[in-house]
């Protein structure tokens, strides 16, 4: 069995996002960077599957710029085998993204794919059920538990109402929820070893696939400011105030 | 130019998220036909039929549709998506599920989440998790759209007598497998949808303290949430966390309880209509964005809390 586990350069979940003051998107420079929080619950998910003697090679991919790779570094970091780095310097949609890694698995031929439920900065949730219908496979997306069986992905799903429970047939796409695990944390030695596993370079324009974006960004603004509210001395005033002029209790 | 909508159903009754995104679609355009896809659902078809701003319903059953895999249900949306200029479905997890699906097998590229419709091309969608909001222009022909139901307004139930058309169910890849679903076991509501949401933060300081949140919880009939730091500290399971790695949430009241107001946990909560901080901090950032801001120790808040709660007549459920 092999597993794919796809990652993303994202600007890191406790930085304060600042949106430019011409409307064109955040500041990104000087700005730190990590890996897309339920990119690394796929990254653990697929290191233990190989730990417990059902995976054979996990492979991470990431596509980006240049500095992308350090999420594939990261990956490898922590038990993944190689890397996959496939460079381009301008944004890709979701679209293009699947494009992409449906050209990946064709070439790689994993069993799974992994990857984050959504991106925490673009907030699309779409990359892997678009992977999923290009390739013809099912899926298995906001996954808390994944067990495997023969032939078949057993996945429980976080949905609105509350845990659902689907089995798939391999091949599949599982995009996973932060629920699923606990990821771990490179040791040094890890870090170290990590810097001579291979990672393969490849070009967008070198994979024959279209990924001309086709949603313009028109603005990016900040969210309305709420207005300062006020102080108040007693939990007798607060409860007066929510009834009576919040009214909503 | 008409608009095919999705709707969400549980094979007996219609999910009044459907209501919010058949409103939000009568912006875009008024011919909206609304996909009841489901098995022996003819009770929701005629429910949907009779939304006054539905023009026409379309049926279709099979066993296949009950659990709406994304698997199963893609082709039959992809086969009736040629007559539509917009495909449209609700950002929660049954949207998120097989919009991008149909998206991809139709090449077009999706747009997810949109709180405002400038146009039938230009949309305001939230990125990172609510700290921004872009206005983006699809240039494809088709659009594959979800729509986040809780930025608009439910459709009236009422009044209207829309054609239920039956389809035909088409063959399905027989891929995945619908198991079991088990709802969440609270008595409370889901932590998404709740009109009210009170939360606990590190000031908590263990899991049996959340005891004084839950006892105010029973008397608003409010779903529990908490910060990634006291789910981080073990007070609390994961599935509560609020906050940009956990769940955005927009209820009518959010009451903070023992929560400083880091920048993750604000991304998840500050578009709630009225907000309270409860700390005893005075300089937290919570109180920057409270409408109204108690600096106190919880620990004698809360009690006083539910003690002025049962004094009141009538409490807003």
């Amino acid at each position: 069995m092999k597993i794919l586990v796809a990652v993303k350069r994202v600007i890191d979940y406790n930085v304060q996002i600042r949106v430019k003051e011409d409307g064109t998107g955040v500041h990104t420079d000087n700005v730190k960077m990590s890996t897309n929080p339920p990119d690394d619950n796929a990254v653990e998910e697929a290191v233990k599957l190989k730990e417990s003697g059902k995976a054979k090679e996990v492979i991470a991919v990431t596509i980006g710029e240049e500095k992308a790779q350090e999420t594939v570094r990261k990956a490898l970091a922590v038990g993944v085998d190689r890397g996959i780095h496939v460079k381009t310097d301008s944004y890709v949609e979701p679209l293009g993204v699947a494009k992409i890694l449906k050209k990946i698995v064709e070439k790689e031929k994993p069993d799974l794919v992994f990857m984050g439920k959504q991106a925490i900065d673009d907030d699309c949730n779409q990359t892997g059920q678009m992977l999923a219908a290009l390739l013809g496979w099912s899926q298995g997306t906001f996954a808390s538990k994944i067990q495997l069986k023969d032939k078949i992905v057993q996945v429980i799903r976080e949905v609105d109402e509350g845990l659902e429970t689907i089995e798939i047939n391999l091949p599949a796409i599982v995009t996973c929820d932060l629920r699923l695990n606990e990821p771990r944390y490179a040791s040094l030695p890890n870090i170290m070893k990590a810097k001579k596993k291979p990672i393969e370079q490849i070009f967008v324009k070198d994979l024959g696939v279209n990924v001309t974006n086709r949603i313009q960004q028109l603005k990016v603004e900040e969210p309305p400011k709420r207005k300062g509210g006020i102080k108040v001395k007693t939990v007798a005033e607060l409860v007066s105030k929510l009834k009576n002029e919040a009214k909503v209790i | 130019m008409s608009i095919l909508l999705i709707a969400e159903h549980d094979n007996s009754s219609l999910k009044v998220f459907t209501l919010n995104v058949i409103y939000a679609a009568s912006k875009i355009n008024a011919d909206i036909h609304v996909l009841v896809a489901g098995n022996k659902s003819e009770n929701v078809a005629k429910e949907v039929a009779a939304v006054p701003l539905v023009k026409k319903v379309l049926y279709s059953e099979s066993p296949n549709y009950e659990n709406y895999l994304a698997e199963n249900i893609t082709p039959l949306i992809v086969k009736l998506a040629e007559g539509y200029t917009h495909i449209i479905a609700s950002a929660n997890t049954f949207g998120k599920n097989f919009m991008p699906r149909v998206a991809a097998l139709l090449d077009i590229s999706q747009v997810s989440d949109i709180m405002t419709i400038n146009s039938p091309d230009t949309f305001v969608r939230p990125i990172y998790a609510g700290n921004a909001f872009a206005t983006v222009k699809s240039s494809d022909k088709k659009k594959c759209i979800t729509i986040r139901p809780t930025s608009f307004d439910p459709a009236p139930t009422s009044g209207g007598s829309a054609s239920i058309e039956k389809i035909d169910a088409i063959d399905i890849p027989n891929i995945s497998k619908f198991i079991k679903r088990e709802e969440a076991k609270s008595e409370r509501p889901e932590l998404g949808t709740a009109r009210v949401v009170i939360s606990g933060g590190r000031g908590m300081q263990s899991g049996d303290n959340f005891k004084l949140i839950n006892a105010i919880a029973d008397k608003l009939n409010a779903a529990i949430g908490a910060s990634r730091a006291a789910v981080d500290a073990g007070y609390i399971s994961n599935d509560h966390q609020v906050g940009q790695t956990g769940k955005v949430v927009v209820p009518d009241l959010y009451i903070a309880v023992g929560i400083s107001g880091a920048i993750q946990h604000l991304a998840g909560m500050k578009e709630s209509k009225i907000i309270v901080a409860i700390n005893k901090d005075g300089e937290a950032p919570i109180f920057s964005i409270a409408d109204y801001g108690l600096e106190a120790d919880l620990f004698d808040a809360l009690p006083q809390f539910l003690e002025e709660l049962n004094k009141l007549n009538t409490i807003q459920k």
